[in-house]
């Protein structure tokens, strides 16, 4: 038995190597790293914090279930409310909404952005030459966004 | 005290079991167990999105949108749109332009003869994702639900990934130096929203889609549909999909 004393020495030199190699790579390691894979599970949780800045147009419909009637009763029933009047999450977060009321849209510039004729957009998509067809005059003098009719 | 065989490989065998044990323990002290939202459970989900080519009119509500969203600096794109002008015969070299990514529409482009048309462009979000096996330190990763995402805290700055893309998706942040690009809006459509492009594009030329969600309208659109992937020969494993996508679209 003698004999084996230098095993002993050699296999608790090892057994301590092993343990710091483990300490060193719990300190090392990050939190969750190789939960679901190669990358730090806390990574996902960092991403899904930001804050959403478009509401999403059900959260419009809650208060302004009027305009979303008349919207989703004509032409443009598939636009959601955000497309034009920008990101409202801010206005739908206050406690009272009316204090901060989004700007309304000048729709010279608002309209002209999907309807400017344009020889890329697909055939059957309605389009003007917006010099030509309102010489300047802005489009809702004539056409309700909410309900456009030609 | 003699040290028998026996008693050398218990004890051995007692440490390896006990050490792990013990790290397990030290890490439960540290309070290191990952918390994840109750509602949003990765397992239910595989995020896509469909493309439709026809329905894109090039308004670049999209852009705009994902800039909002994501704060994404100035002259750098998370999601862009293209116009391709595709001259009848030779179609080998179309005109593709991408004035400041779409954001503020297209200046008329006429050329006789030629068939023109938008492509909107983002992450393909890869189930083999180049830009992930490229990466040295694991910063960018594939999540169990389907999204290519990167560790901002990981990311070296190294740039390997942005010349791996083949779509040219990613760009480096000029604040931090790291890394970034499309999340598709994990911070929305982990709250049961849609991303902010969808949000906003006014033909739904693109829509987000679930593949694990056997009621999701995607089912019905590549059954029904002819149906592409941006570069199908570098089995990236793309999960855009696009309907109508042109030959000469690259």
């Amino acid at each position: 038995m003698k004999d084996a004393a230098h095993l002993i020495r050699l296999a608790a030199v090892f057994a301590a190597g092993f343990i710091a190699f483990l300490l060193i790579r719990q300190a090392l390691v990050p939190a969750g790293f190789g939960k679901y894979g190669h990358f730090r599970a806390g990574a996902l949780d960092d991403i899904r914090a930001r804050k959403v800045s478009f509401a999403g147009r059900e959260q419009c419909a809650i208060c302004h279930d009027d305009r979303v009637k008349e919207l989703h009763a004509g032409k443009h029933a598939g636009v959601g409310c955000e497309a034009c009047h920008e990101a409202q999450a801010k206005h739908a977060q206050l406690d009272d909404p009316s204090t901060g009321k989004p700007v309304l849209p000048d729709t010279k510039v608002l309209c002209a952005r999907c309807h400017e004729k344009n020889n890329a957009k697909p055939r059957g998509f309605p389009q003007v030459a917006t010099a030509e067809h309102s010489g300047g005059e802005p489009c809702k003098s004539c056409h309700n966004p909410h309900s456009p009719k030609l | 005290m003699s040290i028998t065989r026996r008693d050398l490989v218990t004890n051995a065998s007692k440490l390896l079991v006990l050490t792990p044990a013990a790290a397990a323990f030290l890490a439960c002290l540290k309070g290191e167990t990952a918390e994840m939202e109750p509602k949003y459970k990765m397992a239910d989900h595989y995020w896509a999105m469909t493309i439709d080519i026809g329905k894109c009119i090039g308004c670049g509500n999209c852009v705009r949108a994902c800039a909002t969203e994501n704060s994404v600096p100035d002259g750098y794109f998370r999601t862009w749109v293209e116009r391709y002008v595709v001259p009848a015969w030779p179609d080998e070299h179309p005109d593709v332009d991408s004035p400041d990514g779409g954001k503020h529409g297209f200046p008329p482009k006429e050329k006789a003869g030629a068939k023109s048309f938008f492509v909107p462009k983002l992450c393909n979000h890869c189930a083999h994702s180049p830009c992930v096996q490229v990466c040295p330190v694991g910063a960018t990763f594939e999540s169990p639900d389907g999204l290519v995402l990167v560790d901002k805290t990981y990311c070296l700055g190294c740039r390997y990934c942005v010349q791996a893309c083949p779509y040219g998706c990613r760009y480096i942040d000029p604040d931090k130096q790291v890394v970034d690009k499309c999340t598709l809006c994990y911070h929305r459509i982990s709250k049961g929203l849609t991303t902010a492009c969808c949000e906003t594009c006014p033909t739904s030329a693109r829509t987000l889609a679930d593949l694990k969600n056997p009621n999701d309208p995607i089912h019905e659109f590549l059954r029904t549909n002819s149906v592409q992937v941006l570069k199908p020969h570098m089995a990236t494993g793309a999960k855009l999909y696009y309907k109508g996508l042109d030959e000469s679209v690259r």
